[in-house]
């Protein structure tokens, strides 16, 4: 069962770093997105630093959103996704190590490259450090719940569109306590340990039932 | 006697027996809702304790759209849970009917809460956990009405749409606790708690009767499109060639 999961890893990984314009892509959107937002909102100090934290959420969100559609649809338009689901390992595992090799793609980079956006955004460095760990621990949960949604709009005409109408509202709690975590770290002598353990608690119940959801509708979508 | 459970899940007997019902659904709408709005405009006090006057009494409306718009997501999960269960097709046409009955209700109770909101709070909208996770709601109906249109084959499009409405129930209350306390820490809303239990007996007779008036409504509004959904899936079978034909 590990190696179909190392397997699937490794095949996702190796076909995404033959054609690496793709990740740039998403990485230059988010970039893109947080660089807009100064420009409407107004480039004062202050408003900078109210704003981050949810403009961060916001771009990691659409960015997330945009580069759900590839999670399996190459591989539903190859047959490859028919092969998985004919394995005899179980899909939730195989499930999971696309969905891990999709964060590794688009959810790490944005993670590595935050720290750029606190410095748009006029962050205290601490700031920088909290928004990089909310992010790592908040980014897979997008891929997690963005896979189920990927999965049922798989193959449809306007799917793209579709996917985010789906999973967005879904994302609320995770942009939430995100933002709360990074906002509530640039005031003095509170504590961040709970959102940390929110967001934790997240990620735990979306590793356990994801792959499960996401297994269930692709084979509905395979039929 | 044996009784055969699964009679009604035949499309051909629920069409006939939902067509005898839908009258008397509607009867019982239109008496318990002029009953309860009756009621709910003469029969109680015109202000209330804690200050407000005689624009609370849009309670009526608000409320039985608020606890129907819940109820019918929940009945919509039940019947997609029963045709992912039973694989019975008429199960998946009841949740995608009641869809459609439970986002309306939705946006009526959204409407009704603003029309308060402005005369109680002064201000249309606030960003309070009750409207924000009401707001969700609707655009998880939404998203539950698009991906269904958004499949041409049936079959995929109601097992699609069920999966997504289990994992919408499974989400609303994360969305609901989130919203609620941004800050973990600790929790405040502007939307009143719930007062249910000092609420004044006329004001609740009022309020029961509305609501059971919306159940009536909303069976009889839901039986009505799983009758047009049977007809339109089932366009090419011989019993609904041999239907007659109305204007």
């Amino acid at each position: 069962m590990l190696s179909a999961f190392w397997l699937v890893l490794k095949r996702d990984l190796l076909l995404a770093l033959r054609r690496r314009s793709e990740i740039f892509t998403v990485l230059f959107f988010f970039l893109v997105v947080i660089s807009l937002f100064p420009l409407g909102v107004g480039t004062e100090d202050k408003t900078l630093k109210q704003i981050a934290p949810g403009v961060v959420w916001i771009a990691a969100l659409l960015a997330s959103t945009l580069a759900l559609e590839r999670l399996f649809s190459s591989d539903y338009v190859d047959g490859t996704l028919e092969q998985l689901a004919l394995a005899p390992q179980s899909m939730s595992v195989m499930v999971l190590a696309k969905m891990v090799a999709h964060w590794l793609l688009t959810g790490l980079p944005l993670v590595l490259i935050s720290p750029l956006v606190g410095l748009f955004y006029h962050l205290p460095s601490h700031s920088i450090g909290v928004m990089m760990m909310v992010l790592l621990i908040g980014t897979p949960i997008l891929s997690m719940i963005g896979a189920i949604g990927a999965a049922l709009t798989l193959g449809l005409r306007g799917g793209g569109v579709l996917v985010s109408l789906l999973v967005l509202p879904f994302y609320l709690p995770v942009m939430v306590y995100g933002s709360g975590a990074i906002a509530t770290s640039m005031q003095q002598g509170l504590s961040l340990q709970p959102y940390f353990m929110v967001l934790g608690a997240f990620a735990l119940l979306a590793i356990v039932f994801s792959p499960l959801a996401t297994a269930a509708a692709l084979r509905i979508s395979l039929e | 006697m044996k009784i055969n459970w699964f009679k009604y899940a035949a499309t051909i007997n629920f069409y006939a027996l939902a067509g005898r019902v839908i009258p008397f659904f509607w009867v019982a709408a239109v008496i318990l809702i002029t009953i309860g709005l009756y009621w709910g405009f003469f029969k109680t006090p015109d202000s209330l304790d804690n200050g407000m006057k005689e624009y609370y009494r849009i309670i009526f409306v608000h409320l039985g759209s608020v606890w129907m718009a819940m109820w019918l997501y929940i009945m919509m999960v039940f019947w997609a849970l029963v045709g992912l269960v039973f694989n019975t097709k008429l199960s998946y046409m009841m949740a995608s009917a009641t869809s459609i009955t439970g986002a309306l209700l939705t946006v009526v109770a959204l409407a009704t809460g603003a029309i308060w909101g402005k005369t109680s709070w002064g201000t249309w909208w606030d960003w309070d956990p009750k409207l924000t996770t009401f707001l969700i709601l609707l655009f998880i109906y939404i998203g539950y009405i698009a991906l269904q249109s958004a499949i041409d084959d049936t079959r995929r499009s109601d097992k699609a749409s069920a999966v997504l409405a289990l994992v919408g129930l499974a989400l609303v209350p994360v969305i609901y606790s989130a919203v609620n306390c941004p800050d973990p820490t600790q929790c405040s809303s502007l939307h009143q708690e719930s007062s249910m239990k000092n609420i004044e007996p006329n004001i609740m007779k009022g309020i029961i009767f509305t609501t059971l008036g919306f159940w009536m409504y909303s069976f009889a509004t839901i039986l009505m499109r799983v009758r047009n959904i049977i007809l339109q899936r089932e366009r090419n079978t011989n019993w609904v060639s041999k239907l007659k034909e109305v204007n």
